[in-house]
């Protein structure tokens, strides 16, 4: 498909203004999101703006189409004067959950999105993984929650690495270069202020407070990641990171039949996949060196990977206290 | 005529306009799938979530892939149509690895007749509705003297009953056509031991016997299916008689396939067809199945066919009752539009079938209880 060409011909999200916008989606907007072209239709207080920031650079896109999605989101009028407002998520006319608080309607929908992706989307092997790019190649960094993968890849994307996705490693099986689907990233609870310090620059959307995973606050994609979502990228580094309290840097490089089964394990539809994902799954660690991560400190992280994507020998200390030095070359072997 | 009448009958027609273009957008996806190219593509938007509510976008999309058609569609449309694809062959893979364990948990009863129904019996028979077709739980059914071994035998090798409260128990065990479900500690595939195809309180009484009787052993398998005209049989009492019909027309198309092809491929399928729904008891369904097969989807029922189920027709008021109902519980709804007047169809279906499963005493009994439990369960949050 030629979605780079599709890509530049739609206008973008801040082509209209804030009004424009809100009006739109109360009355339903598509939207590409990397493979995906979402049809969003949503009337919830205090929704509109956020959005419009954190999707300003998404192409939008006009009704006469087949859409991936359509997700519907919509405030419950109150039973009664004093009770909690609600929203209701739907996605093609169905309701997944339960009616939410309506202060976090962002994240029911950016939520409620990702788990439509993932029970519908089987086309693609779906690992659960951050992953970005940086001269080319892909770095994928898988890990479970609480893990800081989330803030190491926001952090990453304003510091020179692509976003292509902080929560889907997307590929089509029997293919090793990921499909980007850049979104924003939904930091938690303690990472907020620490992005708000690593990059001032970073543009953030409302802290969501009592979420289930706490409060929560949404990083919008870098302009370069949203433009670039039509571009792959081969994979060429698993890191899988882990970030500790007060733990020293350390980085050592993984068994490639383990950093296997850590991958297939942790994929949304492996077995539904089922023996194309083994395959690919086996090349992606084929052709990746594989690495566990474990940081304290965001900026020494950072520096880690930029000096990985240059293919120098990154010189830290491995977990047995000596100190090596990590071949870091590019190309797998 | 007052002006105030004319806004309530213009949303009315419009009501029925959109209703009529739903269902012309699912017969055509089900009768020429390769015409949905077509479509101008707001359409085909709207065809593709209706199939997909319906259960049948697993069908439709492998109609296609054999037609070679998917990549002829635009983005995204190839990947709704791969994923649903992708979908539905793991739901297949997965039940017939669920059948490869219970087949290896019974190999101590190798002559027990095991028979599958629905999904599992057209994947291992191979007929054309299994194609892409979406299905859950394994059923089985077997000889209701065999049911306890069998049961025991499945606990013994890892199957887990369901925890059930008294009354549901009693229900299940008592008034019921199958046990409750059984599911196995590793996986997630519900397999349901059915020692009939009715309930045993409903007024229609098939025999069980005569069922498994003509039940014909799939060739290298341990199990079995129904005959062709019982297999119809079965999948029309399933759509009318059990169930809340919420995949009812993936049921209708079953039906609809099952008569096309037995009724090509099966010497004397349409002869015995008539004769054994009435001595089995199962006429009325049988009337109903190939009335709303053949007038909702098409299927050829042959003349005289149709002349002798007239004799099962209901009583003068049902019938065209049923035939507003029954369209308008099987086409998906308008995903985006408010479906009230489908919920008031299908409740009422719903309270029809309650009718014909159990005799009225034991209904209301039934019925009053489950009500005392709701009203019980919504105390507490007052």
């Amino acid at each position: 498909m030629p979605a780079t060409q599709a890509f530049a011909s739609h206008p973008r999200v801040d082509s209209l203004d804030p009004g424009g916008f809100q009006a739109r989606l109360a009355d339903g907007l598509g939207l590409r999101i990397g493979p995906f072209d979402v049809h969003i239709k949503a009337r919830a207080t205090a929704l509109a703006e956020p959005l419009y920031r954190l999707y300003g650079h998404y192409p939008l896109l006009d009704d006469a189409r087949v859409f991936s999605c359509h997700l519907r989101l919509e405030e419950l009028r109150a039973a009664l004067p004093k009770s909690v407002r609600r929203v209701r998520f739907t996605v093609d006319g169905r309701q997944p959950h339960d009616d939410m608080p309506a202060e976090q309607a962002l994240a029911v929908l950016e939520w409620g999105f990702n788990l439509v992706i993932a029970l519908r989307f089987h086309r693609f092997l779906m690992l659960h993984s951050a992953v970005l790019e940086r001269n080319g190649g892909a770095l994928l960094m898988p890990a479970g929650p609480g893990h800081g993968k989330t803030t190491l890849c926001a952090a990453l994307a304003h510091r020179g690495w692509r976003l292509l996705s902080d929560e889907f490693g997307l590929l089509r099986p029997g293919k090793t270069a990921f499909v980007p689907i850049p979104r924003p990233m939904p930091l938690k609870n303690a990472s907020i202020e620490v992005m708000r310090n690593f990059a001032p620059q970073a543009e953030l959307g409302p802290s969501i407070e009592g979420t289930i995973k706490g409060t929560v606050a949404h990083v919008r994609p870098p302009r370069d990641s949203v433009d670039a979502a039509a571009i792959e990228a081969p994979a060429r580094w698993v890191v899988f990171p882990r970030w500790q309290a007060d733990a020293r840097l350390s980085f050592e490089e993984v068994p490639r039949a383990e950093a296997f089964m850590s991958l297939a394990r942790n994929a949304f539809n492996y077995e539904v996949v089922g023996q194309a994902a083994f395959e690919t799954v086996r090349d992606i660690v084929d052709r990746s060196r594989c690495y566990r991560l474990v940081y304290s400190d965001l900026d020494e992280a950072v520096e880690l990977f930029d000096r990985l994507a240059r293919g120098v020998g990154a010189e830290v200390e491995s977990s047995d206290g000596e100190s090596q030095a990590l071949p870091v070359a590019g190309e797998g072997r | 005529m007052t002006e105030s009448a004319l806004p309530g009958r213009s949303a009315k027609r419009t009501v029925s306009e959109r209703s009529d273009n739903v269902r012309r957008l699912v017969k055509r996806a089900l009768n020429d799938p390769g015409s949905l190219r077509e479509l101008e593509p707001r359409q085909l938007d709207l065809t593709l979530r209706l199939m997909r509510r319906a259960q049948l976008l697993g069908r439709l999309a492998a109609q296609l892939q054999r037609l070679d058609l998917i990549d002829a569609f635009p983005h995204p449309v190839p990947d709704i149509l791969f994923s649903a694809i992708a979908g539905a062959e793991t739901r297949a893979r997965v039940a017939r690895w669920e059948l490869d364990r219970l087949a290896w948990a019974l190999q101590d009863a190798p002559d027990t007749a095991l028979v599958l129904l629905k999904g599992c019996a057209y994947m291992l028979a191979g007929t054309p509705n299994a194609i892409g077709r979406a299905f859950g739980d394994v059923d089985l059914l077997v000889d209701e003297s065999m049911l306890p071994s069998i049961e025991s035998q499945l606990i013994d090798h890892g199957w887990l009953g369901t925890r059930l409260s008294a009354y549901d128990e009693h229900y299940y065990r008592n008034w019921a056509h199958e046990l409750p479900p059984l599911t196995h500690r590793e996986r997630e595939v519900e397999v349901d031991l059915h020692h009939n195809i009715l309930m045993r309180t409903a007024r229609l009484k098939p025999s069980a016997a005569m069922l498994l009787d003509d039940a014909r052993r799939l060739a290298g398998s341990r199990y079995s299916v129904l005959s062709p005209v019982d297999m119809c049989l079965h999948a029309m009492t399933h759509l009318l008689y059990s169930g809340e019909m919420e995949s009812g027309l993936r049921e209708l198309v079953d039906i609809t396939e099952l008569l096309r092809h037995y009724g090509d491929k099966e010497p004397g399928f349409w002869s015995a067809f008539w004769p054994r729904a009435e001595k089995l008891d199962l006429a009325r369904p049988a009337y109903y199945g190939l009335r709303y097969a053949r007038m909702l989807l098409g299927a050829p029922v042959p003349d005289p066919v149709l002349a002798a189920s007239a004799s099962a027709a209901p009583p003068a008021p049902i019938g065209p009752l049923m035939d507003r109902l029954i369209p308008t519980v099987l086409f998906p709804p308008h995903p985006d539009e408010s479906s009230r007047h489908i919920e008031a169809s299908r409740l009422l279906l719903l309270v029809r079938q309650h009718w014909l499963r159990m005799p009225p005493l034991l209904l209301a009994r039934h019925l009053g209880y489950k009500a005392w439990l709701r009203f019980r369960e919504r105390k507490p949050a007052d």
